[in-house]
């Protein structure tokens, strides 16, 4: 009936700019054609990059016929709006097996955390140790003791240096992963610490600075290089869950106090308070920024290039940075213990003086206990207590789909670095894949024992690991690295100190 | 020194004295007044003796002081480190969520060590036919009486319709039939209402097992997905065993034992 009856459409970008001008297009045009209309509308015929198009909220993904007319989203008499996003050059594959099985933790591990350079691995657990897994034979590489009691967060540096780990114990210990010394403790919180954040790497490149934050109520950040305090800020009146450092200086901390504060960390008085958000009506338990990607790998991106020169890394990463706020601005997004979350807008984006109010996300039905922005900035994903994990739109936290599948809390979630695949961990044991793209389950990981606390996807996107209360990590690989399967099975196993189980056929 | 044990055979017959035990306590606690006049006093090679062997008696006396102290001062143990390490995100919280769930691995374990029957009532009363059935006469003059009524709580599926009324043999009254269950788990003591899916057995015999019959001991199916139990290979579990622990007919509902 449709087949070769013409649309008048308009491409638009992110910003509602129309680019290029208003076409006829027949009706069964499919997103490659699209892609290479745009393409040679803007440009670039030689170096295409990938977009996803969209009529009237709706994803344009067999053809135009089929997604929108049919449906019924728009009628042929108007002008088709078709908004297009940019997508990540590069494709991450999708982790489809175990690939091991790491044993060594004599309990729990509580946090797990790949360097930004992906070639690390370092994982925390309740048996006070941290220990460095070597990611080319799967085997652990350094045993870090120094902590006394459980190891909550572990934390790399931007330039990749230095590790920092929170315990229980009030301490937090900086370590050489290289050699896998200790390079500094730093005491000084009166109870446990919760969580780290490293300065960004272009706003310092020797990465000397971190903030903690600890249940004594107070965030302090550190001077690695010196060893010693810097300031201290102690205005929470209750345990802070979470710090953030945002690529423009500011430190972000959420509290139990419903509070999140916002603090100075340059200027003429660094460890003032600037602003203080409130909203929520229980504990706030998650921060995130829409610049966490950029600002976690520093200047590592895909194409795995290693600067030398801190300078360099410095410009390069900077460069990132300001791709990243251009197309969004940089915004916190906080969940909390009241079931909603709350979409912070930048300073940036007040109008006549007259600040933006926070977008508040409801629709969770329990406590939301993780939330994290895709890489590229345009979606959040927050996982709850209430078994699901729920997709929102970062521009304006409009709820875009409800991910099920998982039978018990889901703890944490994490984005692969082209921000076309989320996976989660949960109380079941199981840590489930899941494609942005169709907005449902790709590939389901079981395999460990029990409530698997932590998850982690390596920025160089090949391996994801996941920490567990079974005293193990598991490292997940995508499909083409079977060719160095072959490689390790020749390599001994482990001298009578670790023991690496190689070979097992977990969820094969 | 005595010859043979007249002293002792003495204060057998006669007893002791009566202030013996007065003046015994007082002779013991001016013993350290005596030894420290004499320690004073004594000069030469024999205060070099008693001097040695009152510092090796105030040594050993200073050693089991110091053990008794260690003893009653409980200092806080530093290497120990508690059980249970949890992430940050889970401290500080109730612990009714953790009912819900128990860990696999502790699952697998048990599993292995008992034998898979292992019930918690391994015996059960008896129960008479004529305590389970009522007889119900019927026919025109009520001379027939092949019908009977079951007097105890019975599951039905829920595809269940009756047989035509005039071949039904064994009625089950709608009254007496139930379809969930208090189910308790036995290590995390929390009891949840779940539907039953089938009985399993019963132990009086095959001919109420297939009836449908709950009485105490009969072993059921109940649907678990609510606890969200997950195997080790990732598939839920919604089934598992329980056992009934009470009469249901006197209680008007029916509790039973999870059997993990």
């Amino acid at each position: 009936m449709t087949e070769n009856s013409h649309v008048i459409a308009q491409f638009y970008n992110e910003e509602g700019t129309a680019s290029g001008p208003a076409l006829s297009l027949p009706v069964d045009v499919n997103p490659e054609q699209l892609a290479l209309l745009l393409n040679s509308l803007l440009g670039n015929e030689e170096d295409p990059l990938p977009y996803t198009f969209e009529v009237a909220e709706t994803e344009i993904a067999n053809t135009l016929d089929h997604d929108i007319i049919q449906q019924g989203k728009q009628s042929t008499e108007e002008t088709f709006k078709i908004l297009y996003r940019p997508q990540a050059v590069f494709r991450v594959r999708a982790v489809t097996r175990c690939s091991s099985s790491l044993t060594g933790h004599t309990d729990a591990i509580l946090c797990v955390s790949f360097s930004p350079c992906g070639t690390m691995l370092a994982s925390g657990g309740g048996d006070t140790t941290v220990r460095i897994w070597d990611l080319n034979t799967e085997t652990p590489q350094h045993l870090l003791k120094g902590h006394k009691h459980w190891v909550q967060h572990v934390s790399w540096s931007p330039n990749g240096k230095y590790l920092a780990s929170a315990g229980m114990d009030g301490l937090v210990i900086i370590w050489e992963p290289r050699s896998g010394k200790q390079h500094a403790v730093l005491k000084g919180h009166s109870k446990w610490v919760s969580a780290l954040a490293w300065e960004p790497l272009h706003l310092n490149s020797a990465c000397r600075r971190l903030a903690s934050s600890s249940a004594d109520g107070t965030v302090r950040v550190w001077d690695v290089v010196k060893k010693q305090l810097e300031f201290s800020m102690a205005q929470h009146t209750a345990p802070v869950m979470c710090v953030k450092w945002a690529g423009d200086g500011l430190i972000y901390s959420g509290s139990r106090d419903k509070t999140i504060k916002v603090w100075a960390s340059t200027g003429p008085y660094p460890g003032k308070l600037v602003k203080a958000l409130t909203g929520h009506a229980h504990w706030v338990t998650t921060l995130a920024l829409s610049t966490d990607g950029v600002l976690r790998t520093g200047a590592n991106d895909h194409t795995g290039k290693i600067y030398k020169d801190e300078e360099e890394a410095q410009k390069r990463a900077l460069q990132r940075y300001e791709q990243a706020i251009a197309l969004n601005p940089e915004r916190l997004c906080s969940g909390s213990d009241d079931f909603t979350m709350y979409l912070w807008p930048n300073k940036s984006e007040e109008v006549e003086g007259k600040k933006a109010a926070p977008k508040r996300m409801v629709g969770h039905q329990k406590t939301v206990n993780h939330v994290s922005f895709s890489p590229d900035g345009r979606y959040i994903a927050s996982a709850s207590f209430d078994k699901s994990v729920k997709l929102w739109d970062s521009r304006d936290g409009k709820f875009v789909a409800s991910l099920r599948g998982h039978v018990a809390e889901v703890y944490q979630v994490v984005w692969s670095s082209d921000s076309r695949m989320l996976l989660s961990c949960s109380k079941d044991s199981t840590i489930k894949l899941w494609d942005i793209k169709t907005k449902k389950m790709k590939m389901e990981l079981p395999g460990h024992l029990d409530e698997v606390f932590t998850v982690d996807w390596s920025p160089s996107g090949d391996k994801a690991a996941s920490g567990s209360k079974d005293k193990t990590l598991k490292i997940g690989l995508d499909e083409k690295d079977r060719g160095r399967e072959k490689a390790w099975r020749e390599i001994e196993v482990g001298t009578k100190e670790h023991i690496g189980n190689i070979d097992e056929p977990h969820g094969v | 020194m005595p010859q043979n044990e007249y002293i002792e055979e003495s204060i057998k017959r006669h007893g002791r004295r009566l202030d013996y035990a007065e003046r015994k306590r007082k002779r013991e606690a001016r013993e350290a007044h005596k030894s420290s006049q004499f320690a004073q006093k004594v000069t030469g090679l024999r205060a070099k003796m008693y001097n040695k062997k009152r510092h090796s008696e105030k040594i050993q006396m200073k050693k089991t002081i110091k053990q008794h102290e260690e003893k009653n001062a409980k200092q806080k143990d530093t290497e120990a480190v508690p059980e249970g390490a949890v992430p940050g995100y889970l401290l500080d919280r109730e612990g009714q969520q953790r009912a819900k769930v128990l860990s696999n691995m502790i699952k697998q374990k048990r599993k292995e060590k008992a034998g898979k029957w292992n019930v918690p009532l391994p015996k059960v009363r008896g129960i008479a036919e004529d305590e389970m059935f009522k007889v119900l006469r019927s026919g025109k003059t009520k001379g027939k009486s092949w019908k009977r009524m079951v007097t105890k709580a019975t599951f039905v599926g829920d595809g269940f319709t009756r047989k035509p009324p005039k071949y039904e043999r064994f009625i089950r009254p709608s009254a007496l039939r139930y379809k969930k269950a208090h189910v308790t788990h036995p290590e995390l003591k929390a009891t949840f209402c779940l539907p039953i899916i089938g009985v399993k057995k019963n132990p009086q015999s095959p001919l109420y097992t297939q009836l449908g019959v709950l009485t105490k001991g009969t072993v059921v199916e109940v649907n678990v997905s609510e606890l969200g139990l997950v195997t080790t290979g990732g598939k839920v579990v919604w089934g598992k065993y329980a056992q009934i622990t009470n009469n249901p007919e006197l209680d008007g509902c029916v509790n039973a034992l999870l059997l993990v």
